[in-house]
């Protein structure tokens, strides 16, 4: 007997695959050559253009456009990648609303910003789509530096290095690369395996090679590293989760968020993932609103997405909690878990409603209980795998400059390293620049 | 409700937009979609004498686009009529028997030798047609023949023409100008001593829109070759404004009738031409991009505006701005203004600053959160940034007041008009003393 959104517990096959294929669709479709035309007509050019400003790489945005307007798309292309190798990923995930069309002076004139990060996919898929890889790397130089995590960070590091005609040895613990772009990214947003389309297309650099399987820690180690590259650079992300501390986490239907996406970006047939009947998630950020949308998308019946403070600290910007309330997820503000009960396997989850006491959260006492066959815990990632005697700050790598980190000959950037926020683009910005630090720093 | 009705060298319709010879007045089916949608009035497309000449066969249009694909101006190599005369002549006696209330003008094209004009002007006449109006504009395929623009840039060649149809029928004669000369003045006056009633300007512009790339000919290309063309559409409104003008103000030609065709796309730019001294408008580019459901639009639009500005008709707009039309070293040198930029209404582009500082005056600046302000001290009135802010209003130009003191020149405002005749720059006042 087939499974509906009724079934209880945890099961797969809750919606057909022709509903599950129509849910997992392109979330911000590619736009055809006219509708490009017409949204880059809407740019005014502006004078050192607030949307650079707020694009953590700083694309100039304002010049790609009119490239697209005056018919020079892969042109435009280029200027996209220059400073951002991952710009088809970014024109994907980024949260424009919060980034380059938040600054844009048409959000400020009519409400309604230019659509930069669509205008950037035309650009960007229009010559990948020709298989054209736009760079070529300067003479090679003998020096040989390793890239350790080939998530955005990672990956735009070693481009950049290449570039500058240094061999690149990089180093990833899983079986693919791409990081995030590849395991963690709502599928949606990223389809028909975007993420390796890219790596591939990013690799045409030549001069880097990868090794997977291979972690810090683990097979490898900085000293290791150190001794044998002229330099190293640490991009592996944030590998560990944080603890829910609540009773009954242990509980069967208990998981981390980022596995249950992990598994769900891997899955060749989305019919065969378990997803809950309830399903509660817990937190305030991109990855609770991940789980949350897939959950329901999958074929939940209730998805109810539980954040501690009160909508205005969520880190999930407004865009992303509308767009959950559009897909029938359920938001409740300003309530922790106590515990997860059940009888071996969850059943429901208590939550006491929270107060702002003068900067503190607090509880207020008064709890209730939000039905649970599937708890996803998404209540932010940490840092895993490093050395001891690498310099800690606020739980990442501490980096003075370009990433430069404690140790002589070492750089870190993206979401393991201290500063920025935890954004692929904001990745690709930190791998790129201290790649040109290392770059200086050879050439000295 | 303002009366829209007009009476144009005794040609009567009920509004004053025509359409102006061109396809939209090609035959009898276009014309009677015309006048169902409530044009005025229609100049016939141009008439020849048989054999009917032959048009092209692949593209005669080419385009130049603004934002969003829009229409800025259209040129076309196309030619007059391309059908037997006797079948025009038909259809304009049953539309004109069937529309007695509309203008029905037919305009003309033919050899410049008396014979062909007596020919061809009693043949018009028995259609019951309105009036005529001769096409000395067409820049291209005509032209070569002898025809069109040729004639008209040889004000002998008009003034003589228009004589001769002045003799040759009782119809009102309108003369219609090519903008393809130096000083638009010469044609006009040419035409008024023909004894023409009117003048009708402009046709189109000699233009090649484009070029393409790929097989290097200009566009629009026939089998890989391409030909100067009109241009015509919204672009060319400034320089049929000015010809307007520039007759209406002229001494010689004061006081002559201007059918006012150019771009005429919105009742606003009609209105202009009325301003200028058009006592009617005619419209091709406008109706050919958006059909002929626009005159609605025109229509009310001149009514309304009519209405809130006190004109109760058309003849009392006709001319309104000609006096305020003047020449460059007329103009008030005291007359000092000073670009003010709307913070609440500024979006923070930043267009005007990157204006005025690359290529005017570097007279704003760009504070701490992108503030801009314009620096009095270096401003110059020019009007660049307004023109390029794309808020409406958010710039302005403010008049500096009389005794004030212009912080650029550390001169008071002064109250009296001066102008540069009589400026001690000006070598020529100096002689003069
Ligand atoms: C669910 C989810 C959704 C997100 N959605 C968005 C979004 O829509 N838009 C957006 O801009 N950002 C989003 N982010 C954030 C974004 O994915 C990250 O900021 C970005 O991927 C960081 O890049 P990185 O290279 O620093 O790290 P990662 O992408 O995490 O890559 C790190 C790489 O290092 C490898 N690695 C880890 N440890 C080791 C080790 N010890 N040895 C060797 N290799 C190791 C990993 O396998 C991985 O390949 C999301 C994050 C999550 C979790
Ligand atoms: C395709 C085309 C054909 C035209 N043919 C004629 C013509 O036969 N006779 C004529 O007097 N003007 C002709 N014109 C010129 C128009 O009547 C008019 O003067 C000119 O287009 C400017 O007006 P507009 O800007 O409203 O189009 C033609 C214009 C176009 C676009
Ligand atoms: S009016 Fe001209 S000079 Fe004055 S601020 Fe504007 S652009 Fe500059």
């Amino acid at each position: 007997m087939a499974n509906d959104q009724w079934t209880p517990g945890v099961v797969s096959g809750r919606l057909p695959a022709d509903q599950l294929a129509e849910n997992f669709g392109d979330l911000h479709p590619l736009m055809d050559a006219h509708e490009a035309l017409v949204a880059a007509d809407r740019c005014y050019f502006c004078y050192d253009a607030p949307c650079v400003t707020a694009c953590p790489t700083s694309i100039d945005i304002p010049l790609f456009i009119r490239q697209i307007s005056a018919d020079g798309t892969e042109g435009a292309a280029k200027t996209i990648l220059e400073q951002n190798i991952l710009g088809g990923m970014c024109a994907r995930v980024c949260p424009t609303e919060t980034l380059c069309e938040e600054a844009c002076v048409r959000e400020a004139a009519e409400g309604k910003p230019v659509e930069i990060g669509r205008l950037q996919r035309f650009a960007t898929d229009t010559l990948m789509a020709r298989g054209v890889h736009p760079f070529s790397r300067a003479a090679t130089t003998g020096r040989r530096i390793a890239v350790v995590g080939a998530g955005p960070a990672g990956l735009s590091c070693a481009h950049r290095l290449a570039m500058h005609g240094h061999d690149v040895a990089m180093y990833d613990a899983r079986a693919k690369s791409g990081g995030l772009n590849e395991y963690g990214i709502a599928s949606y947003k990223t389809v028909d395996g975007f993420a390796q389309v890219e790596v591939d297309w990013l690799m045409k650099i030549g001069g880097i090679t990868v090794e997977h399987g291979k972690a810090l820690g683990d097979a490898l180690t900085l000293d290791g590293l150190s001794g044998e590259f002229d330099a190293v650079f640490l991009g592996i992300g944030l590998g560990g989760v944080n603890a829910l501390r609540a009773t009954g986490e242990d509980k069967e239907g208990v998981d981390d968020a980022v596995n249950f996406i992990s598994e769900l970006r891997q899955a060749s047939d989305l019919s065969s993932l378990s997803v809950g009947r309830n399903v509660v998630v817990i937190g305030g950020g991109m990855t609770a609103v991940d789980a949350a949308v897939q959950s329901k998308l999958l074929g939940a019946e209730n998805v109810t997405m539980v954040y501690r403070r009160g909508k205005d600290r969520m880190s999930a910007s407004e865009w992303e909690q509308d767009l959950a309330a559009q897909k029938g997820v359920r938001i409740i503000y300003g309530a922790m878990p106590v515990a997860v009960h059940g009888n071996g396997a969850a059943q429901d989850v208590e939550f006491e409603y929270t107060r702002d006491a003068g900067g503190k959260l607090e509880g207020t006492g008064e709890t209730f209980r939000i039905p649970a066959d599937q708890v996803l815990k998404a209540i932010g990632q940490t840092l895993d795998g490093v050395p001891d005697d690498l310099e800690i700050s606020g739980g990442k790598i501490a980096i003075s400059g370009a990433g430069r980190t404690s140790l002589e000959g070492v750089w870190a950037g993206g979401d393991c390293a201290a500063g920025g926020d935890d954004l692929t683009v904001t990745a690709v910005a930190e791998g790129r620049d201290a790649a040109e630090d290392i770059h200086q720093a050879l050439s000295a | 409700m303002a009366d829209l009705s007009s009476n144009f060298v005794g040609i009567k319709s009920p509004n004053p937009f025509w359409l102006a010879s061109a396809p939209p007045t090609d035959k009898e089916y276009n014309v009677r979609r015309a006048f169902e949608a409530g044009w005025g009035g229609v100049v016939w497309k141009t008439l020849g004498l048989d054999p009917h000449i032959v048009n092209v066969n692949g593209p005669r249009y080419g385009v130049v686009y603004g934002a969003d694909r829009r229409v800025l101006g259209i040129n076309n190599i196309e030619l007059i009529t391309d059908r037997p005369l006797q079948t025009n002549l038909d259809e304009i006696t049953a539309v004109k028997r069937d529309y007695p209330d509309r203008a029905v003008v037919v305009s003309l094209m033919v050899p410049c030798e008396e014979p062909c004009w007596n020919e061809i002007l009693p043949k018009v006449e028995a259609t019951g047609a309105d009036g005529i109006e001769l096409n000395f504009g067409c820049p291209h395929g005509m032209s070569e023949r002898g025809m069109g623009a040729a004639v008209g840039q040889v004000p002998e060649y008009i003034e003589m023409v228009a004589r001769w149809c002045k003799a040759a029928t009782q119809m009102p004669v309108i003369v219609k100008l090519t903008p393809n000369i130096t000083d638009i003045r010469y044609p006009a006056r040419a035409a008024k001593a023909g004894g023409a009633d009117a003048v009708s300007l402009i046709n189109t512009v000699s233009s090649i829109t484009s070029v393409n790339l790929d097989t290097m000919s200009p566009e629009p290309s026939i089998d890989g070759k391409g030909s100067h063309g009109g241009y015509c559409g919204a672009a060319v409104k400034p320089i049929a404004l000015n010809m307007v003008a520039e007759i209406a103000r002229d001494a010689e030609t004061a006081g002559l009738p201007i059918s006012g065709i150019g771009g005429v796309t919105t009742w606003r730019d009609a209105a202009e031409f009325l301003a200028l001294g058009a006592g009617n408008v005619q419209v091709c580019t406008a109706a050919m991009v958006y059909g002929f459901e626009i005159v609605k639009e025109l229509k009310v639009g001149l009514s309304d505006w009519m209405d809130s500005a006190g004109y109760d008709s058309v003849a009392a707009v006709t001319g309104r701005a000609v006096p305020n039309v003047t020449d460059w070293q007329y103009l008030n040198l005291n007359y000092i203004a000073k670009a003010k930029i709307n913070q609440d209404a500024c979006i923070k582009c930043g267009r005007c600053y990157a204006a005025c500082e690359d290529t005017s005056h570097q007279a704003i600046s760009m504070g701490e959160g992108r503030v801009f302000e314009v620096i009095d001290e270096e401003c110059v009135a020019c009007n660049l940034c307004v023109d390029v802010c794309p808020v409406e209003d958010c710039i302005t130009m403010e008049q500096m007041a009389p005794g004030t003191v212009d912080p650029r020149t550390g001169k008071v405002v002064e109250e009296e008009y001066a102008n540069w005749t009589t400026h001690p720059n000006n070598p020529a006042a100096q002689a003069a003393e």
